[in-house]
């Protein structure tokens, strides 16, 4: 729309500087910016496509373990080229290859972590919130005792706790992410339970278990979702650091982590692609999962997505 | 005053208390068994059979795991933390060697962060919808996505590496002992670990800070002190910086524990010998003394910066320091 | 009425049909005390027009840019020594109005009429140079000051003025060491008040002084804008409390529907009959000392 439609809408005569008839005459002191606001179709189809995309990197990074970890040293660390994307590393081993079956494994392990990360939300948020002061208050304190120590010194413990590797790193990064997502589901139950249409329910003789279910379930589900997919990040990134540490993945799956583990011993070679690339990629991922999460988090609160 | 140290205080030791409790049995239930972990190790052959013994009480599977806990907890209280068997000193000597270079990191990680992510937030917030604001927003997102141990390699790779400005890790020349150790040496291996966390910390405080600016500029007050013939840019310096503070503040402190873990990754990619480093050693090498110590003092870090939040809150705020129910 | 004074009235009325041979100059109905003092008003508002740029849903995965009016062909005028009340219901832009006065446009705003001000038309520019100065703005609530600033060094101005002003305005000296939450209703209005007149203002906009005053104090807060006003100053009080606006103002300005329906004189309002609006009427009607009617009302008058 034009400021000339926009006067017209205004029911004003079209004014301007020049109009110099007396009873007219109207001064500009303002004209609106050029305002950018997002659209809920834009949002709908960024979000399907990133994971869309997100889902073709887990499922062609599964199916190319076997030839992610062929080794052939007749092409040892050689610099990207056409036919070696990432280049490759010390025993030849193809670095895209590798770093799109590294992504899967996070993904994998993201998805593991997320999904037990929610459950314990779920129970303990809706437990705080429904379980009355002293479940409350323990709840509180559990979210406050797994905040005092920091997060990666935490992951190291639960991982040396389960003896390191795979299980360790799955386990720790699994039951260390729930405290914020267990804090929003628990303000949007009590947000929930103080609504009328529950009160309105319970009059009605409907029992907790099905108030829950058909009223208060579906009411947070839309806030576990975007919690869920936001999850993702900060686990992923958490399985990266504590592997790069030592603690996580063993060395011969394929990870992001023991990639850029191996790759800072041949840095000073000045093989710079064996780092590059494979971090690069994993910072693609982890902004796939974030943009997302902000689409569907625009989607379902439009209000709070708004700046 | 003085109830709210009192209560303060009290807070601390529970915490304290079930933070011990939760690393102590972490550690203990650990499958790797430092008497097998540590038998090649030359401090452990080194140890007296007692010490061996003691060891084995402390650390064996030979007693149910709460005696060890509580064994450990009375020796703890009386200021002895165990032994580390990999820098085979007493694990309090080690935290006191270490605890001076991560802290100084840290603090520098975190005043320039600070610093330059509320500069940043507020300039984006001031120009919403402006270039600057879009670079903000930008860099922001790419860096809150971004590892920083891999930030810290590519650090390494332009600086140490391509450039040759740094050495390629230690933060102590080799061939120097750490008393030859000058002020400059110490900043001159502080630079790039800092830069790196600083770079990454950036990213949480300039995007809270926008959003505050936004609102604050949208506030009544500042409202009213433009009315009153400030320009925004007045109104913000006179009004708006003191109300802005707050809360970063309150987030920069609370961020501690965030920075405390880049910097345990930051310390391994560019060997600097810190709690983090250490850490990763102890974990690694089945050191379960120096590790339980390590995330003891991790806690009480995190626990210092969330009071600090606290303290300077009440300072800055006439309405909690008359109120009193802040702390 | 005494027959002067319907005079007055009568002759107003007249003024009013006569507004084309004035020109543009007169939208309204003078009271007792309005007069020109060089020739034209302290404040005149032409034909002013705000609106917003603005997005709205259109269905589930739509929208689109629409654009709301405000406020359209808005005219009022305040003549120096005296108060004009602008009364109308809550949320129907009359703060939307101050703002445009003062020169502080919405991003998004369309804003655009003629704006006299001491006989000189305003732009953007010199009301923003006359903001805070000779035209000052007396807020509704505390909540306008900043919470983490002393009293005193918000009000501004030497410690001299602010000492004059705490002596006239009957506020303890202390109240400069105060933090605004520290204040108390009646303080934090006289404070607000001290706030636009440490500049020395011409023209005071006060929107909705009073709400969460009792009685008294409103009273008090009344009497301080027409002390202002007899002392040759101008008040532009934005109300949605007609009783209140018809206690204190010469004149009255009807807010309706985003324009100005009528402006008259306070004295217009003792009868119906000398109204020109039926909305006007209406309102007379609703006044508690005559029959309480109900306001037939679309958009609600609250």
């Amino acid at each position: 729309m034009t400021n000339e439609e926009i006067k017209q809408a205004l029911g004003a005569a079209p004014t301007g500087h020049e109009h110099h008839d007396h009873k007219n005459r109207a001064f500009v002191f303002h004209s609106p910016l050029k305002v950018k606001t997002g659209n809920r179709k834009k949002s709908l189809i960024v979000s399907v496509l990133c994971l869309v995309a997100l889902v073709l990197i887990a499922v062609v990074g599964a199916l190319l373990m076997t030839q992610a970890s062929a080794t052939d040293l007749s092409v040892k660390n050689q610099a990207p080229s056409l036919s070696h994307l990432f280049g490759t590393d010390q025993l030849g081993r193809d670095m895209f290859l590798r770093t799109v079956s590294g992504l899967s494994t996070s993904i994998g392990i993201g998805l593991i972590a997320a999904a037990v990360s929610s459950v314990i939300a779920l129970v303990l948020g809706s437990a705080a919130a429904l379980g009355g002061k002293k479940i409350d208050t323990f709840v509180t304190w559990l979210i406050d005792l797994m905040m005092s120590v920091p997060h990666i010194v935490l992951l190291i413990l639960i991982s040396f706790a389960l003896g390191k590797g795979f299980i360790g790193v799955t386990v720790g990064v699994a039951i260390t992410h729930w405290p914020s997502l267990c804090r929003v589901v628990r303000a949007e139950v009590l947000q929930v339970k103080q609504s009328r249409y529950v009160a309105v329910a319970r009059q009605m003789g409907q029992s907790s278990v099905q108030i829950a279910l058909r009223h208060i379930l579906p009411a947070v589900f839309p806030q576990l979702l975007v919690g869920l997919i936001l999850l993702f990040p900060h686990a992923i990134l958490h399985e990266a650091a504590i592997t790069f540490l030592g603690f996580g993945l063993p060395p011969e799956m394929p990870a992001i982590g023991v990639i850029l583990s191996e790759a800072m011993s041949h840095l000073s070679m000045g093989a710079w692609w064996l780092a590059f690339f494979p971090g690069l990629a994993l910072v693609g991922v982890v902004m796939l999962f974030d943009v997302a999460g902000q689409c569907i988090r625009s989607l379902v609160d439009p209000h709070q997505a708004q700046r | 005053m003085a109830k709210l140290i009192g209560k303060q205080l009290l807070k601390f030791i529970a915490l304290m208390f079930a933070v011990s409790v939760v690393v102590f049995f972490l550690v203990g239930l650990s499958p790797i068994d430092p008497v097998q972990a540590n038998v090649g190790q030359a401090a452990y052959a080194a140890l007296s059979p007692e010490k061996k013994a003691e060891l084995a009480t402390y650390w064996g599977t030979n007693l149910p795991i709460w005696e060890r806990y509580l064994n450990w907890l009375l020796a703890a209280l009386q200021g002895d933390w165990g032994i580390s068997l990999r820098f085979n000193q007493p694990v309090t000597a080690v935290l006191a060697q270490r605890a001076g270079n991560t802290l100084l990191l840290m603090l520098v990680a975190w005043l320039l962060s600070g610093v330059i992510g509320l500069f940043m937030g507020i300039v984006a917030g001031m120009k919403k919808g402006s270039g600057f604001d879009a670079f903000v927003k930008g860099y922001c997102f790419v860096l809150a996505s971004t590892p920083t141990f891999w930030f810290g390699l590519i650090m390494l790779m332009i600086f140490a590496v391509w450039l040759g400005w740094f050495p390629l890790g230690f933060s102590v020349p080799i061939g120097k002992s750490a008393a030859d150790v000058t002020l400059a040496d110490t900043l001159y291996h502080l630079i790039l670990p800092a830069a790196t966390l600083s770079i990454v910390g950036v990213a949480n405080i300039a995007l809270h800070t926008r959003e505050k600016t936004i609102d604050v500029m949208e506030s009544d007050y500042i409202r009213f002190a433009q009315a009153r013939g400030m320009s925004r840019w007045q109104a913000l310096r006179t009004h708006g910086l003191r109300n802005l503070l707050l809360p970063a503040i309150t987030l920069q402190c609370a961020s501690i524990s965030e920075i405390f873990g880049g910097s345990v990754l930051v310390e391994q990619v560019f060997s600097y010998p810190g709690l983090g480093q250490a850490a990763v050693t102890a974990g690694i090498g089945g050191d379960a003394a120096l590790l339980v110590g390590i995330a003891m003092v991790s806690a009480v870090i995190v626990f210092g910066g969330n009071l600090l939040a606290n303290i300077l809150y009440r300072v800055v705020d006439p309405r909690i320091r008359q109120g009193g129910d802040a702390l | 009425m005494s027959e002067e004074e319907k005079d007055q009235v009568i002759e107003g009325h007249e003024h009013h049909h006569d507004h084309s041979h004035e020109a543009a100059h007169h939208h309204h109905l003078h009271a007792a005390q309005s007069h020109h003092t060089h020739g034209y008003h302290l404040l005149q508002v032409e034909n002013l027009s705000i609106g917003f740029d603005m997005y709205e849903q259109t269905g589930k995965w739509t929208s689109a840019r629409a654009f709301s009016p405000v406020i359209h062909g808005l005219n009022i005028s305040v003549h120096e020594g005296e108060i004009v009340a602008i009364v109308g219901a809550s949320g129907s832009g009359k703060t939307v109005l101050a703002d445009a006065i003062m020169g502080l446009y919405e991003p998004n705003s369309l804003v655009e009429g003629t704006i006299y001000f001491d006989g000189v038309e305003q732009t953007t520019e010199t009301l923003a140079q006359h903001r805070g100065r000779e035209i000052a703005f007396v807020p509704q609530s505390v909540k306008s000051l900043d919470p983490l600033m002393r009293v005193g060094k918000q009000i501004g101005g030497t410690a001299e003025k602010r000492a004059e002003l705490f002596q006239q305005y009957r506020l303890d000296p202390q109240v400069e060491r105060m933090y605004p939450h520290e204040l108390s209703g009646g303080m934090a209005r006289r404070v607000l008040l001290c706030t636009a007149l440490v500049s020395d203002p011409k023209l005071i906009i006060a929107d909705e002084p009073t709400p969460g005053l009792d009685l008294e104090l409103a009273v008090q807060a009344m009497a301080d804008f027409r002390a202002f006003a007899n002392k040759g100053g101008g008040v532009l009080l934005i109300t949605h409390d007609i009783e209140l606006a018809l206690s204190v103002a010469d004149r009255v300005a009807v807010f309706r529907d985003g324009t100005v329906i009528e402006e008259t004189a306070v004295a217009n309002f003792s009868s119906p009959d000398t109204l020109q609006e039926e909305f006007s009427r209406s309102l007379w009607r609703a006044l508690p000392e005559h029959e309480f009617a109900v306001i037939p009302m679309e958009e609600g008058w609250r």
